[in-house]
């Protein structure tokens, strides 16, 4: 206990990562203050927003309610591995292409959650994307955009076409 | 940022090693599953152990055995993801896998555990805040505090019982495996909730949760129906779990109620059962003039109090329209 640091190893989006850090901290803090990725959001800290999202060992937690010291040996993957290399992930993709993110503060753990769902499902309906992403909170985009950039990105990689409701791209008209 | 404060942690392996531990320790410790109940309660100050112990990594409590004719176990640390996903769970204890499925959200369900579920502390608009809200209040009972903001003149906490499957575990008659180095205790789901926000539990500080025994599916069927605000994140502020039993054979062609049992959460510190629902139902055929009579006597029974959200007369009010849905379920799935 007390100042006393903590020392562990893991996977961290591909890469070996080892760090030092209070050990009362969670894994949000680890990431943000400890190893500088602030792509993992902050929000409500109590587990009741989904912006501190991230995948461990490829399911999604909440960053907040996790300590970094469990983390330890874990695969570990945040925001900023989704992209291989400049080459965007096609979620990322989508959800620029339609608009998914407004703010964008919550588009991490959005977009975490739907790589997660779309491993498991290639082929989702609406119902199960809206179940599998309930637990993010957008307050500005609203759902829908985020649902359609969902879809489309599955689509694409399926390698089949798709094309948005008129209104979505343009507005109603 | 909202931080935890300062704590040791542990990661024992063994139910002997978890249980030494906190017999070591004494009442500073806690054990922690998926933290998703305990953590927010450390930020917020409510819960303040100066030792957390892990019961994530104890291999014996991460296991679901059996099935539906001998029963099932579940280990306490077994994710609700899991649970929601089981396929004999799903086949053989559909209710169990539904109330689970209602639970927060994915990602909360992913880390969440049936274990911290079962204990989840009781919950109350004016102790689930922070810690200078609470001050600003001058706290209360549960925490802290003197005085029951809810019900002045009350000696006792009325925080609410809120998970979702503590009612229906009443319901079917599950039995919950406690050790300590003392040794090993069962005791009946219906025995282990106090009517006390603050003392809410039989099970003492130093004793484990191991496991979950559910009864065998010998012709029983149970329901379970949710009353919250958003479809998602939030905790019941109404439950309703049904449990019903026939009389082999037919009567004039229909079927006799044997046993029933309606069990409400999300309204008191503990789950409540309503007798008189039952006493309505037993020994009559399952029909909806004795349904409705079961659902006047939960609406009866069930006294919510001012301290959850949604007012409280029409929590009363929905207890008879929940327990109606949750009875009339069972009577469709013939
Ligand atoms: C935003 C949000 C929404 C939620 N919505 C719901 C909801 O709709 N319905 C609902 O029922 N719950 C809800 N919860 C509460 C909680 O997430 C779940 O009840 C979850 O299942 C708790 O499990 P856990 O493993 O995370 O518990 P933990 O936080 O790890 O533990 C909870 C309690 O159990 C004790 N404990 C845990 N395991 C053991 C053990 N094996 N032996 C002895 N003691 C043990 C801990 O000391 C603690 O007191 C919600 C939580 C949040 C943050
Ligand atoms: S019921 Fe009363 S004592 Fe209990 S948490 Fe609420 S205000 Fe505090
Ligand atoms: S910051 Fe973790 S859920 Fe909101
Ligand atoms: S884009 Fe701003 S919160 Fe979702």
């Amino acid at each position: 206990m007390g100042k006393q640091k903590a020392h562990i190893q893991f996977v961290l989006n591909g890469e070996t990562a080892e760090v030092a850090f209070a050990p009362h901290k969670t894994l949000l803090e680890v990431l943000r203050e400890d190893l500088g990725l602030m792509g993992t959001k902050h929000g409500c800290e109590l587990g009741e927003c989904g912006t501190c999202t991230v995948l461990v060992n490829g399911r999604s937690i909440l960053s907040c309610l996790m300590l970094g010291l469990d983390a330890e040996g874990q695969d570990v993957k945040s925001i900023e591995g989704m992209a291989n290399g400049s080459q965007l992930h096609p979620l990322q993709e989508t959800f620029a292409d339609t608009g998914a993110a407004q703010c964008g503060y919550c588009s991490p753990g959005f977009l975490l959650v739907a790589e997660e769902l779309l491993k498991k499902n290639p082929n989702p309906n609406r119902e199960t994307i809206k179940e599998a992403l309930s637990g993010n909170l957008c307050r500005c985009t609203g759902y829908i955009k985020i649902y359609e950039a969902v879809e489309l990105a599955a689509a694409r990689m399926r390698g089949e076409e798709m094309e948005l409701p008129r209104a979505s791209v343009y507005g109603l008209e | 940022m909202m931080r935890l404060p300062k704590f040791e942690y542990r990661v024992p392996r063994t139910i002997a090693e978890a249980v030494k531990i906190v017999g070591d320790v004494g009442p500073t410790a806690q054990f922690v599953a998926g933290g998703t109940d305990l953590y927010p309660n450390m930020k917020r100050r409510q819960q303040t152990p100066r030792t957390v112990i892990s019961v994530m990594r104890v291999p014996e409590l991460n296991q679901i055995t059996g099935d539906g004719k001998s029963g099932v176990r579940i280990g306490a640390s077994v994710t609700l993801t899991d649970i929601v996903e089981h396929p004999l769970i799903n086949r053989d204890y559909p209710v169990i896998a539904y109330a689970a499925r209602t639970i927060s959200t994915p990602i909360l369900r992913n880390m969440g555990t049936i274990g911290g579920n079962l204990l989840l502390d009781t919950r109350c608009n004016y102790y689930d805040q922070n810690y200078e809200w609470r001050k600003g209040i001058n706290f209360c009972l549960k925490k802290d505090g003197d005085v029951c903001w809810v019900a002045p003149g009350s000696s006792k906490c009325w925080a609410v019982q809120s998970s979702d499957l503590v009612p229906v575990m009443v319901a079917i008659g599950a039995k919950f495996r406690l050790a300590s180095t003392l040794g090993e205790r069962m005791i009946d789901a219906a025995g282990f909730y106090n009517d006390d926000g603050i003392d809410y539990l039989k099970k003492r500080p130093d004793e484990l949760l191991v496991d979950i025994h559910l009864p065998p599916t010998n012709g029983w069927r149970a329901s379970y129906q949710k009353l919250r605000r958003r479809g998602a994140f939030d905790f019941p502020v109404l439950g309703v779990a049904a449990y019903i039993k026939f009389e082999n054979g037919r009567a004039n062609g229909e079927r006799t109620v044997r046993d029933a049992k309606i069990v409400l959460g999300g309204i008191a510190p503990s789950p409540i059962q309503i007798a008189e629902a039952s006493a309505a139902l037993i020994g009559h055929a399952f029909d909806d003039e004795y349904i409705q009579a079961a659902a006047e006597a939960a609406y009866v029974k069930a006294r919510p109090l001012d301290n959850t959200d949604f007012v409280m007369n029409w929590r009363k009010q929905m207890a008879r329209q929940y327990t109606l849905r949750a009875l009339r379920a069972l009577a469709v799935s013939d």
